[in-house]
């Protein structure tokens, strides 16, 4: 049994997609975390929600219209935030609770929840088509390609934004960039486990990886180890079990992190 | 001799209170300029002018003989060591990240190993940052400054907070990029003592500039050296 679910094509199918996902929510995800902007992910992932509504009323496919609604809302509220100087906590509850009422609302309009409602909120990972792996991958690839070629740039105005300026760095340009990287990874991983848990993949692995890694590098592959084992081992268990993937994905995470800091309060994960 | 940096007719107007008043300065190449002045004379705000990081002041500030405002092109020939630097204690990079975050040009790989020896940071440089003490991090900031070859360095308080001993080996490795590598420096500084045995001018500003030139005159001239005794102290009285 355990071997011959290894050889079901939705079963390639959700590894390959899972894998991407996990390897692209761990490197957006670390600059967020870092930059004090772990729940931005969760924000943008409820304001897809509304998209998502807006997509099933408007008979389009729903992550279509959620990347377009997620991005834009992204993009505005952090515009607005420098602009009206919001902290940045309180311009993610504003966006997080905007998105669920749109779509709430919209899904009053076209007469209730259904069972499309029920796999964006909480994933279906399982049921990926080819098209939406080749769609995975390539956005995949794409964000990582940007990543490297302005990986400096982007750590660079991360760890410090004053002295980035000060270096030339376009800072308020990267600023919007991750912000538009962030609603794309948030759009694409809704698949794999959904709008409500998002943030787990964007933030768990990461806070893990930061307490293992001493360089920045270091910190990404331990992140993006921590984060493949997570979603690879939860995809299988969760089958073989017959439970949620999304959330055995998430527990997993969980167990990683709890898992690090007993070894680190143990005194084995000491500085140098 | 050529002039570096030519400040004229810098003001800079808060809401509340006008920062900086009609300041006007040159600085010439080889210049190790002491500004030196109460907390909230505009010391910060001088700064940040010049590094492009405030652009809403009155007046002209020139480097190379080039507006600031026309091209941020200067800010190449420039390292900057802000007073303390901001960064999360916890942020996963070592040294030597933090270094090749300056770098501009990533093929001047070995500069780094240079800049490291030269520091005497060359030990630390796979550790994390937030592991090292406030003297040690402010000698990797030097370097990470000192990276591209700059003309001009710019340290904003640079010793604040850090103990006499990483103070002591800071200023040398300070006199010795001036004399030796004829790095041109800019440096705000609290420590009358400090500015009279490194710099070779010296500006005293407080929101005004009321002396600018060798510091040798100033030091030489007790009546400037007492009111600027007593403007720091006026201010520090202020405080309490």
């Amino acid at each position: 049994m355990s071997l011959e679910i290894l050889t079901f094509s939705f079963m390639h199918r959700a590894l390959i997609s899972g894998i991407a996902i996990a390897i692209l929510c761990s490197i957006v995800g670390l600059f967020l975390v870092l930059r004090r902007y772990s729940l931005f992910g969760d924000a943008i992932a409820h304001s897809s929600f509304g998209g998502i509504a807006l997509g099933l009323l408007a008979g389009v496919y729903p992550l279509w219209t959620a990347y377009g609604v997620s991005i834009a809302s992204a993009l505005i509220i952090t515009k607005i935030k420098d602009r009206y100087n919001i902290s940045g906590d309180a311009s993610i509850a504003v966006l997080l609770s905007s998105g669920i009422a749109v779509g709430l609302v919209i899904i009053g309009l076209s007469g209730g929840f259904t069972i499309d409602i029920f796999s964006f909120l909480f994933g279906s990972i399982l049921l990926v088509s080819i098209d939406d792996t080749i769609l995975i991958l390539s956005l995949t690839g794409v964000i990582l390609i940007v990543i490297l070629l302005l990986y400096r740039q982007i750590l660079y105005s991360t760890f410090n934004e004053e002295q980035a300026k000060v270096s030339g760095i376009p800072v308020e340009k990267i600023n919007y960039l991750i912000v538009f990287m962030a609603g794309i990874t948030v759009v694409t991983s809704i698949q794999l486990v959904g709008v409500l848990l998002i943030s787990a993949l964007f933030v768990i692995p990461n806070v893990s990886a930061i307490m293992y890694g001493k360089g920045f590098k270091q910190t990404a592959i331990i992140s993006i180890s921590f984060s493949i084992f997570s979603v690879v081992a939860g995809i299988l268990i969760s089958y073989i079990f017959d439970i949620t993937p999304a959330g055995t994905i998430v527990l997993l995470a969980i167990g990683l992190l709890a898992g690090t800091m007993g070894i680190k309060s143990s005194g084995l994960l000491s500085k140098n | 001799m050529l002039k570096i940096v030519e400040i004229s007719n810098l003001t800079v107007q808060y809401p509340d209170v006008k920062a900086l008043d009609n300041v006007s300065f040159n600085v010439d190449e080889g210049d190790f300029l002491g500004i030196i002045g109460p907390n909230g004379a505009g010391k910060s705000t001088l700064f940040a002018s010049m590094l492009g990081l405030n652009t809403k002041y009155k007046g002209n500030i020139k480097f190379f003989d080039h507006d600031i405002r026309k091209s941020k092109d200067y800010l190449k020939e420039i390292g900057y060591v802000p007073q303390k630097p901001i960064f999360e204690k916890n942020f996963p990079v070592t040294v030597n990240d933090v270094i090749r975050m300056g770098l501009r040009n990533e093929s001047d790989e070995n500069k780094i190993d240079e800049i490291l020896q030269q520091l005497w940071i060359h030990e630390l440089s796979n550790r994390r940052i937030g592991e090292l003490s406030g003297g040690q991090q402010q000698r990797v900031f030097i370097a990470k400054a000192l990276v591209n070859n700059p003309k001009i360095l710019i340290l904003d308080e640079p010793v604040t907070g850090i103990d006499q001993q990483s103070i002591e080996l800071f200023y040398s490795i300070l006199r010795e990029l001036n004399s030796k590598q004829k790095i041109t420096i800019i440096w705000s500084s609290h420590d009358l003592d400090a500015v009279n045995q490194l710099a070779n001018h010296v500006a005293c500003l407080n929101r005004t500039l009321f002396f600018h030139g060798k510091s040798e005159k100033f030091f030489s001239d007790d009546e400037l050296v007492k009111q600027y005794s007593e403007a720091s102290m006026q201010e520090h009285m202020h405080h309490h």
